[in-house]
């Protein structure tokens, strides 16, 4: 498991940082990161589906699992805090095997997903599920870039400043939160 | 009789849909603040010390606890000496809902039908439970529920031979397979008994039960505290990155039922257990 300092990460990162990083690494992410959930993976799959491009270079990018709360006046966006991963599952060896690079959302994952991490050297961090005041204060600006329509399933290309997650899936196969599963405390 | 306007009920759940987004009961408040101070794992206490901050932020800055706003549940305890004039009371309802929704920046996370799956834009119709009690008072609870600890949500149709090794069994197990998807620390509401809807509504509305004010049947109170402890040496902690702090609390309700039954319901909830209670 992963040392206990922070380590700050820009993004896009090189497939060689992505790899190096570890389950229970704590991360601060900062860069470009794109937002997709339900309805635009339901959308980008038809897309595949049809032979079609995706509405985004997706390769090399992190997606985050997440549909924000609409913004105040004068702020970039409002609540804005992960969403369960598993309901994604069913596409995401699709869009790791195309080149995403990872993810970030909360929960439990698939053995196909976890797979297609470890086939493509990809990442599943974790952000604290609940916490969408504090996670949207390390975002810096968003914007709508695919799917208007789905109005917060729109896919939003943010901006992040030492946004915080924790490596939950990394390239060597490993698997937090099956570890986690595994371990009851003994004591008591 | 006593005459209630409806636009004073969709004025009152309005504001009480945004409250409860921004700001936890102070028995939730007070009970995630203690949990931060018996998590031992260090993951775990970095966790619940980002929830306190989340929720400083949500109340100082009035941005939503969560951005799961969650679907809206209300119970209505109403006083059978009541009248409600000026208009059609669930409209009224719906109408506090969509307000507080709209002009309260909160996420519209409701689609017209459940398969063709259209955003309404305005996060209606919520989910009504009705009561008729005695007296001339109005009883208001909203309670927004999130989906990612809803649908960790089980019911399950023991037999009596089942007994209360087998409800204790498949409230754990419920909480287990939850395991970080339903966002820990969660509060785990349960209904024991009734039928298969009543055992449903019995669990959500234990959630709404403070966390510190344990079942005033005294076996079920004991229950209750079991649970907790079972489950916290189970480790999956805060966010599902393990701890001690997997449950903040179980509440229990029960009802009768048929001798030929022992349904049990379990209705996950993160630590963002949300609501907001109000008398008219
Ligand atoms: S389960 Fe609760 S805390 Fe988690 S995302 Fe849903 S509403 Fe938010």
């Amino acid at each position: 498991m992963g040392s206990s300092d922070v380590i700050s990460l820009q993004v896009p990162a090189s497939p060689e940082e992505l790899k190096k990083l570890r389950i229970g690494d704590a991360v601060n992410l900062s860069g470009t990161i794109y937002t997709a959930r339900d309805a635009a993976h339901k959308r980008m799959d038809e897309t595949l589906e049809r032979g079609e491009e995706l509405p985004f270079d997706i390769r090399g990018q992190i997606v985050y699992y997440m549909g924000p709360s609409p913004a105040r006046p004068g702020r970039p966006i409002g609540s804005a805090g992960p969403t369960t991963a598993t309901r994604m599952d069913r596409y995401t060896p699709r869009l790791l095997d195309l080149g995403m690079a990872g993810m970030i959302g909360k929960g439990k994952r698939s053995k196909a997903v976890a797979d297609a991490v470890v086939r493509n050297g990809g990442v599943y961090f974790a952000a604290v599920g609940g916490a969408g005041a504090l996670l949207s204060k390390a975002i810096v600006s968003s914007e709508v870039v695919a799917y208007d329509d789905l109005g917060t399933e729109a896919i939003r290309k943010l901006e992040v400043k030492d946004f915080p997650v924790i490596v939950v899936m990394d390239a060597e196969g490993g698997d937090l939160y099956a570890e986690v599963g595994n371990n009851p405390l003994t004591n008591k | 009789m006593r005459e209630i306007e409806v636009s004073t009920v969709t004025a009152t759940i309005k504001d009480m849909c945004i409250e409860a987004n921004h700001f936890l009961t102070p028995d939730m408040k007070a009970r995630l603040e203690s949990a931060a101070g018996t998590e031992t794992s260090p993951v775990g206490k970095k966790v619940l010390s980002q929830l306190q901050d989340n929720l400083k932020i949500a109340g100082e800055e009035m941005i939503p606890i969560c951005q799961d706003t969650g679907m809206a549940v209300i119970f209505l305890e109403v006083g059978q000496d009541v009248h409600f004039i000026g208009g059609d009371l669930e409209e009224a309802i719906q109408e506090g809902i969509r307000r507080g929704y709209v002009d309260g920046y909160l996420r519209k996370s409701v689609v017209k039908d459940p398969l063709i799956r259209e955003n309404t834009g305005d996060n209606t119709p919520g989910v009504i439970h009705y009561k008729i009690v005695p007296g001339d008072k109005v009883k208001i609870t909203v309670a927004p529920k999130g989906f990612g600890s809803e649908n960790m949500s089980r019911v399950w149709m023991l037999k009596p031979a089942d007994g209360i090794e087998g409800a204790k069994k498949a409230i754990v197990d419920t909480v287990l397979e939850a395991g970080p998807n339903a966002c820990p620390p969660v509060v785990v509401g349960v209904g024991i008994g009734g039928t298969f809807e009543k055992a449903a509504e019995m669990a959500k509305e234990a959630l709404t039960r403070p966390v510190d004010t344990p079942s005033t049947v005294p076996y079920v109170a004991d229950l209750e505290k079991e649970l907790l402890g079972t489950i916290n040496k189970r480790g999956i902690g805060p966010g599902g990155l393990g701890g001690a702090v997997t449950a903040l609390a179980v509440n229990i309700n029960t009802y009768a039922t048929h001798i030929a039954g022992l349904p049990v319901a379990v209705n996950m909830c993160c630590h963002v257990n949300r609501h907001s209670v109000r008398v008219l």
